[in-house]
């Protein structure tokens, strides 16, 4: 079992590996995540699995933001769904507004109601689109909300609390009841929101029907172009000035508070980020799963988002999407074939990650290469000093 | 509103309070003063509501005769199956955990998954019956308009003794020192001699015996199923935090507030709107008093 | 339960073409003359509560046909996926079970949630769903059978018979989601066109376990009847603090639209003895069809385990399919469905048939009141009625 000392020299330590490269795997980490992406699973997968692909990496998306904030800024949100699900949800309205009265079952809907609102909208006796609905018929509209307003959120909320001091174990527990009022508040407003059921059955964006073969794959590119895009955008934050300070607010927020720095600023700017990173994470889940569902918002997904980052190494943002793929696949592959245990590998997967492999994939592969060189190991990370609780 | 409604709720936010104390009393132990963050707590209660099951089981079958009193001893054995189950929990997972309170987290998720699936496949996919005892049926009728249900007065009692019990043992006994002592300062405490790592899994243990105190007393308001600790977990989680951690009085005030605003705001707003409604103040009043309600003022 | 083997089906799939034909032609040949049926429910999750017992029932319906010879001599070879609870997991279900193993139908779905987020994915694969459970309508997909009640079926029944016999001030309470608050809905208007009175109404959160303070509110307002449209493990919460409030079917009419005898079961029956239920099936039903089914249903997973409404209707589900196929000479959906249109069957709830045009099932109304031992005591039957989706209100 791997011990963590409490001392702030393994975080230098820490600091400098995002900055300095390494050996090959780090050096080309990325590169190698981009053949993969790129190249090697078109190649390997049909359609069909594809598309799976393409759903686990949009929850990569997650799974990366949660890397900056909670391997780097020491922050642990259990409501990324919160952002996720609003990527989602605005997605949603956009393609639901678009194909609502475009396809047969919508009209026979509305020819009966005479109304030619969203479906559930109808059965619900609204009479008229809400206000906040009506921006959402423009593309132009949506895709920059999809951006700017989960992060608007994010940094109002966290820059608030931070500001306030409040951190560790609270700001989780806070993240978590924010989750958990957003599913309630989705699932009892049903009348604009589509309530538990979510907001499904739209068929095209811009007119390109979602549900062709070539679109799909066409949707897996974007995804992962995208995706690495988040990825070397949260490289390029960890490695500026602002990477560094958020490593030392990690492990000494007096410290640098008392060096004339706002650490509210750098942990809200952070979150700030990692929500768009959900954010759009949630709306090409939309696109490519067909629906947008209070159960995507709520608790359980955004533990499960964090154990994604837990896997794939959380101070690692090409393990996140590996870890994310990873759990998604084995999820996949156990419930398919052990339909009745399943449930068994996945408990017990999480369990043996954080027991034996607490810096997750990344951590075992530095780990194995310490060991071949010999080289004196450096210590992975200051995890007691990121995670809170125990002072 | 009458004053036969008005002492109806008042007495709903009552038994609401007492139900989410015995929910939080052991988490408070464990999350509380150790630190561990267990999300299979919630796994913990259906584990006692379970072992409550059995014993109703078993009575029913070699001792109808006494059925009545079988309530007593399922809550006791609740307490002993799910203490033991701590203990072994802290041996074999927990301990390697304690400077990354966060990834007990994790592992504690995992192991809720798994706790689940047992109860799936060994014990039923549905919901079993715990029958509640002939004795606790019913209401006690005080006046006409007023009635209140026996199975509630019987919580509030277990409730209000198992808080003086828990009080007692951390505050007069000398193993309740020894827990205090190795959670304010485990290496001053090791040095003055406490086998800190037995008082550790010990305390855990109990935290968890009184999980299981609560889940086999609510059998008799809610269900038993796979999913029954879901149901508890987030709840218990928001009045630790809310009282504030690391203080046993916190935790019993924040669940009497919670108790009494999910009373009066049901009443006044609906289920749904009122469960929001207390989440949001919940944060709000986390924003003004960052480490909870009733945090000891602590030099950071 | 079949182990599928999961290198084998991936080596199928590679070989066959990327673009696929969810349909199963009749393969010719082979000593294997087997045809795939999906079975997709959520044997995790929340949900697993209500859904892995009509798994069961749907099971057995299958292990009778494969005795008797099969669907046109062809065995039928279940394949199970985990919904698990979770909407998109579902999604992503129904299309492995049409594009990998290009089942002939599907068995599924127990919310109104999942079954919304397979639709588009049935109808774009042509893919066919029996879908097994009482549900809220407003919905006709031409790839989806609905085998259960739509709400016209159960709620405005039930709402003139309750009317007429018991009185006409009622409180309704219900989780907060489509299926109670569309049931409450049309129970409403309902209630307005006898000359009713609504007393009161409360919505509360799946899964929510303290009904005191709505019990107070009952209590305050005195109603004649209390329409209970609460789902899933909630119900145990609200009978037993209805109970212990001293609120019981002795004295107070209770009509639950969404408590079998399955849900009994774990509610306790002497917490529900006496309120009344309104469903299509009740274990008690006597006639043949029923007493083959509950026998081995019982003969196959034990004598305590009881059947109920979905578990019967997932039942017959089954052997509907196996008729419509049968007539339509062909496992081909768009037959299937065509030879569906007024397709009859004797069921373990009586005759059912398919309505000529929207693929519901004309069914029965049934009320009856749950004796000591959980089973239901039958007091009123409706006539066979007309399903209708789309009601006017």
């Amino acid at each position: 079992m791997q011990t963590h000392i409490e001392s702030s020299s393994p975080a230098r330590a820490a600091v400098a590996n995002v900055g300095r490269s390494r050996g090959f795997l780090e050096r080309w980490s990325f590169a190698i995540l981009a053949v993969l992406l790129l190249a090697a699973l078109p190649l390997s997968l049909d359609v069909f699995r594809l598309g799976l692909a393409a759903k686990f990496l949009s929850l990569g998306f997650c799974a990366v933001g949660i890397v900056l904030i909670w391997g780097y800024g020491g922050i642990l949100s259990l409501g990324q769904g919160v952002f996720f699900g609003l990527g989602s949800y605005m997605m949603a309205m956009f393609l639901k507004l678009e194909s609502t009265g475009a396809d047969s079952s919508a009209q026979a809907l509305s020819s009966f109601f005479g109304s030619s609102l969203p479906d559930f909208m109808v059965w619900n006796s609204i009479e008229a689109l809400p206000w906040w609905w009506e921006p959402f018929h423009h593309v132009w509209f949506t895709l920059p909300a999809i951006v700017l307003l989960p992060a608007l959120l994010a940094f109002v909320l966290a820059y608030a609390n931070f500001r306030k001091r409040v951190g560790g174990v609270y700001f989780s527990i806070i993240t978590l009841a924010l989750s958990a009022i957003l599913s309630i508040v989705i699932i009892g407003q049903q009348g604009v929101t589509g309530g538990v059921n979510g907001i499904n059955d739209f068929r095209t964006f811009l007119g390109v029907n979602l549900d062709e073969d070539r679109v799909k794959i066409a949707m897996y590119f974007v995804t992962c172009v995208l995706l690495l895009a988040c990825v070397a955008v949260g490289r390029f934050l960890l490695r500026s000035r602002l990477g560094k300070v958020l490593v030392a607010i990690r492990d000494r927020e007096d410290r640098v508070r008392f060096s004339g720095y706002d650490p509210a600023l750098f942990k809200a700017f952070v979150f700030a980020v990692a929500a768009i990173f959900s954010s759009i994470g949630g709306a090409l889940f939309t696109m490519q799963v067909g629906l947008a569902s209070p159960s995507l918002v709520g608790i359980v997904p955004s533990v499960e988002m964090v154990i994604y980052a837990a896997v794939g190494g959380r101070l690692s943002l090409v393990g996140a999407v590996y870890g994310a793929v990873l759990v998604g696949a084995a999820k996949t592959f156990f419930s398919e074939n052990f339909v009745e245990y399943w449930m068994y590998f996945i408990g017990v997967l999480f369990v043996v990650v954080v027991m034996f492999l607490p810096d997750g994939l990344a951590g075992l592969i530095a780990r194995v290469r310490a060991r071949r060189s010999k080289a004196p190991t450096p210590a992975t990370a200051p995890l007691a000093t990121a995670t809170g609780v125990a002072k | 509103m009458t004053v036969d409604m008005f002492a109806m709720q008042a007495f709903t936010g009552l038994s609401i309070f007492t139900i989410l104390m015995l929910m939080a009393l052991g988490l408070a132990i464990v999350f509380g003063l150790m630190g561990v963050i267990n999300m299979a707590h919630g796994e913990l209660m259906a584990m006692g509501a379970y072992t409550s099951y059995g014993t109703a089981l078993f009575f029913q079958k070699f001792m109808p005769s006494l059925m009545d009193a079988y309530v007593f001893v399922g809550i006791v054995l609740a307490f002993i199956v799910t203490s033991v189950f701590g203990f072994l929990l802290e041996r074999g997972l927990i301990r390697f955990l304690y400077r990354r309170p966060l990834d007990t987290l994790l592992a504690t998720w995992g192991l809720s998954l798994i706790l689940q699936q047992v109860f799936r496949q060994f014990i039923d996919a549905k919901e079993v019956e715990v029958p509640t005892v002939s004795w606790l049926k019913g209401a006690w009728q005080v006046t006409e308009g007023i009635a209140l249900p026996l199975s509630r007065l019987f919580i509030i009692v277990l409730a209000i003794v198992t808080a003086a019990v828990v009080y007692m043992i951390l505050f007069r006994t000398r193993a309740g020192l020894r827990i205090r002592a190795v959670t304010q300062n485990r290496v001053m405490a090791g040095a003055a001699g406490i086998d800190t790592a037995r008082v550790d899994a010990l305390s855990f243990a109990f935290g968890c015996g009184l999980a299981g105190i609560a889940g086999s007393s609510f059998t008799m308001l809610a269900s038993t199923g796979p999913t029954t600790g879901q149901q508890y977990i987030v709840d218990t989680f928001i009045v630790v935090v809310f009282g504030g951690v690391e203080s046993l009085l916190g935790t019993i005030s924040s669940a009497f507030l919670i108790g009494q605003m999910q009373s009066w705001f049901e009443f006044g707003l609906g289920g749904s709107m009122a469960r929001a409604s207390i989440l949001a103040l919940v944060i709000a009043v986390l924003y003004f008093r960052p480490n909870g309600l009733f945090a000891a003022k602590v030099r950071r | 339960m079949s182990r599928r083997n999961f290198i084998r089906n991936s080596g199928l799939v590679a070989a066959a073409s990327a673009v696929s034909f969810p349909m199963l032609n009749i393969r010719s040949a082979g000593a294997a003359e087997t045809v795939k049926v999906g079975i997709l429910h959520s044997l995790t999750g929340t949900i697993a509560i209500a859904e892995k017992s009509v798994v069961d029932a749907e099971m057995l319906a299958i292990e009778e046909i494969n005795k008797a010879g099969g669907v046109m001599g062809m065995r039928i070879e279940p394949v199970i996926e985990d919904g698990a609870s979770d909407w998109p997991t579902f999604a992503e279900k129904a299309r492995k079970l049409l594009e990998r193993d290009k089942v002939a139908a599907v068995m599924g779905c127990y919310t109104s949630a999942s079954r919304k987020a397979v639709l588009p994915v049935f109808e774009k694969l042509k893919g066919l769903l029996y879908y097994p459970t009482y549900y809220e309508g407003l919905e006709q997909s031409p790839n989806i059978m609905y085998t259960a009640q739509e709400a016209t079926q159960s709620v405005i029944a039930a709402m003139e018979w309750l009317a007429k016999n018991k009185g006409k001030s009622f409180y309704m309470i219900g989780s907060d989601y489509i299926w109670p608050r569309t049931t409450i809905k049309i129970a409403k208007a309902t209630l307005a066109r006898l000359g009713g009175k609504l007393v009161g109404e409360g919505y509360y959160p799946l899964g929510h376990i303290e009904f005191s303070s709505e019990i107070n509110k009952i209590k305050a307002a005195k109603p004649d009847v209390i329409l209970n449209c609460v789902v899933g493990g909630s119900n145990v919460a609200f009978f037993k603090q209805l109970a212990a409030a001293g609120i019981t079917g002795k004295s107070q009419t209770i009509l639950s639209l969404a408590v079998s005898e399955e849900e009994v079961s774990g509610i306790g029956a002497d917490n529900t003895v006496g309120t009344l239920t309104c469903m299509g099936y009740f274990e008690s039903l006597k006639n043949p069809a029923n007493d083959r089914f509950v026998k081995a249903f019982k003969a196959k997973y034990g004598a305590n385990r009881v059947t109920g409404d979905t578990l019967a209707c997932g039942y017959t589900s089954v052997y509907l399919w196996k008729l419509a196929a049968e007539k339509a000479k062909s496992f081909d959906v768009a037959k299937v469905v065509a030879a569906s249109s007024g397709l009859e069957f004797d069921g373990p709830e009586g005759k059912v048939k398919f309505h000529t045009a929207n693929h519901h099932l004309w069914k029965h109304a049934r009320i009856g009141m749950f004796k000591p031992d959980g089973q239901v005591d039958m007091i009123h039957e409706s006539p066979l009625i007309e399903p209708n989706p789309f009601p006017k209100l």
